[in-house]
């Protein structure tokens, strides 16, 4: 995986012109190793799928059919097809080549390829779960510095119990209050928000669609930031103490510097690091969050349509969003890697 | 003094300044009292209730009632008492969380020690499986393996804990590099100790304490992932306090208010996994020296 050519020893950390080239070729090495894991990953993922799927007990001929009765030899035509009776390697080897292909076979429930259903699933996802991870990222890196640079402060007791609080809820329960108090409207309270879907069926063209959109969002939204921006106060907040405690911090308080300066220009940009990776590694957490709220909001996204083939059981469908979920959050992490690499140059391959 | 004895003292007095330790945690010593409370709760619902107010054809009061002096909590779709069901779901969801917390421990402490033991090949490859655990989104793996092995305890049990062991053996295998790393070990290994005889008589006991306080946030999350699967259908098939929520969603209790049949469960939830998150953070404040003095 790496570059064999490369006999150079480790870039040593003195200056130089020529230094710049090969510490960036460290970064390069260091990424296609990266890059070879996750393949590796995401092949794991694959051979995972194929042999966990045929556990399922049962005859997949007969779950694709499950409503028409059928005569045996027409199941026999159909196991033929979907080329059941071949030996299980050559089968292995089908399953491989269609996966990399995208190729993840007919819905049992839709009857059209898997495929074209995760395509439409997807902006949906992309939309909620990124409005979301925008927000809790913000609001908890904020929160989590002034948290730690107060330490013992009333705003910081308030925000971590706050943020043990929300760790422990539920994602679907805090969905299910916020459904009924924000969008059935309990007692005097009216809903003000939608109960379900992205849009409903009179929704208006041009830029006020956007608006139509961002109604139905919030609620969902709010439930998954409550969720989640919780961990980055909490990670942000450790990480900030712990440069608090270092000389640096001292140094540039004795040269006396002003106090949000110091925070600013010195603490802050030193604890962000280990948040970095964070954001990248809860994005497959988000992923699972993102299957309830969207249960809960009827969001058309990737969660519900996976939620969906749960309750059929449509497990062709289960297979495809499986396969899609976990490749996505396997690049996600391996960028996150990368992007701390390149931050930290203290970091060297792990 | 026989050695015998002499090791139960110095476990007695361990005990002993490990209680001192944790008497100073207030929040720990209120989710201790928390979780008593619910485990003695689970435990007496079988003496106290009727299990036959759980039969659907058996339910006496009205539909989605609201709650009165005969059902504190209210009723549900058919009627049953709220009450009844959040006791006889604390028991499920307990076991569950319990015995996934369990599962997922064992199998993140023999791998963690595993590949901080073993160098080379058997290292290598532990730790990218331990990686890959990591990195994929659990809950959505969980819901796979119990959809496919299909209902029951013991499926959702094996679903939580078979996702669930990745961070845990992260944090024992570094354990057990910097224990490995200490003079007494090669001491133990130059008299002939073999892998085995390190592995459990030097590394696990040193361990220990982080597997213990690592446990009981476990449960909080095995508690919650039981909750969530049950939510999202893969249910063990008993009444527990997700799927509970669950019945309120589809029989849509948010839509037509009825607030207690949504509330009660949930809270239920919340205070269990918040008191075993409040004893886990205790647990590491007392046991990891490295946190001590940190303000947490």
């Amino acid at each position: 995986m790496t570059a064999p050519l490369d006999t150079e020893p480790a870039a040593a950390p003195a200056a130089g012109p020529g230094d710049e080239r090969s510490a960036y070729r460290g970064v390069l090495r260091y990424a296609l190793a990266k890059a070879g894991g996750a393949v590796l990953s995401i092949g794991m993922v694959i051979v995972a799928t194929f042999f966990v799927f045929r556990l399922i007990p049962g005859d997949p001929a007969i779950a694709y059919t499950r409503d028409v009765p059928l005569s045996p030899e027409q199941l026999d035509l159909l196991r033929h097809r979907m080329g059941l009776d071949k030996p299980l390697m050559q089968q292995f080897l089908d399953f491989v080549l269609r996966t990399i292909r995208l190729d993840f076979g007919t819905s049992y429930e839709y009857k059209r390829p898997v495929i074209d259903l995760i395509g439409e699933r997807v902006g949906p996802t992309m939309v909620l779960v990124g409005t979301g991870l925008v927000i809790s990222v913000s609001l908890g890196l904020w929160q989590g510095t002034r948290a730690a640079w107060k330490h013992g402060s009333r705003f910081d007791r308030v925000s971590t119990g706050i943020s043990l609080v929300l760790w422990s809820v539920p994602t679907f329960w805090l969905g299910l209050l916020l459904l009924m108090v924000f969008a059935a409207g309990v007692g005097p309270i009216p809903g003000i928000f939608p109960t379900r879907g992205m849009e409903d069926i009179d929704a208006p063209d041009g830029p006020l669609y956007l608006l139509h959109v961002a109604h139905h969002l919030v609620l969902p939204c709010l439930t998954l930031v409550a969720v989640v921006y919780a961990q980055y106060l909490l990670v942000m907040r450790s990480s900030l103490l712990d440069e608090i405690g270092q000389d640096y911090v001292t140094t540039a308080r004795a040269k006396g510097l002003r106090d949000d300066e110091v925070r600013r220009r010195h603490a802050v940009p030193n604890a962000l690091l280990p948040t970095v990776t964070l954001v990248f590694i809860n994005i497959g957490f988000v992923v699972g969050g993102a299957v309830s709220v969207e249960t809960v909001y009827s969001w058309p996204g990737l969660g519900l349509l996976f939620y969906e083939a749960i309750k059929g059981p449509d497990f062709a469908v289960m297979q495809g969003t499986f396969i899609v979920v976990c490749t996505a959050v396997i690049i996600m992490n391996t960028l996150a890697d990368v992007v701390y690499r390149v931050l930290d140059p203290r970091v060297r391959s792990a | 003094m026989s050695t015998t004895g002499i090791a139960w003292t110095r476990r007695r007095r361990a005990l002993a300044r490990f209680w001192r330790g944790y008497r100073r945690q207030r929040a720990g010593l209120y989710g201790a009292a928390i979780l008593v409370a619910a485990v003695v709760l689970a435990l007496l619902t079988p003496l106290v209730t009727d299990p036959l107010g759980l039969d659907v054809t058996k339910a006496t009061g009205a539909k989605m009632g609201a709650p009165n002096l005969d059902f504190p909590l209210g009723t549900d779709e058919s009627g049953r008492s709220v009450l009844l069901m959040v006791l006889w779901g604390s028991r499920v969801s307990l076991l569950i969380g319990f015995m996934a917390a369990l599962l997922s421990m064992t199998i993140g402490t023999v791998v963690g020690i595993a590949a901080g033991h073993f160098r080379g090949w058997m290292s290598a490859v532990l730790m990218r499986i331990t990686d890959w655990f990591l990195v994929l989104p659990s809950l959505v793996l969980a819901l796979v393996l119990a959809a496919i092995l299909g209902g029951g305890t013991t499926t959702i049990i094996v679903a939580i804990g078979v996702t669930s062991w990745a961070s845990t053996a992260r944090m024992i295998r570094s354990q057990t590099l910097s224990v490995e790393a200490r003079p007494y070990i090669e001491r133990s290994r130059a008299l002939g100790a073999g892998h085995w005889h390190v592995m459990t008589r030097h590394v696990l006991p040193n361990v220990a304490p982080l597997v213990l306080a690592n446990t009981t946030l476990q449960v909080a999350h095995a508690i919650v992932a039981e909750s969530t699967l049950a939510f999202l259908g893969a249910d063990s098939g008993q009444v527990s306090w997700g799927g509970l929520l669950r019945g309120s969603y589809d029989w849509g209790a948010a839509t037509s208010g009825a607030w207690w049949y949504i509330l009660a469960p949930g809270l239920c939830i919340v205070v269990v996994v918040m008191a075993f998150t409040l004893c886990g953070r205790a647990l590491e404040a007392v046991l990891n020296p490295r946190l001590r003095g940190v303000p947490r």
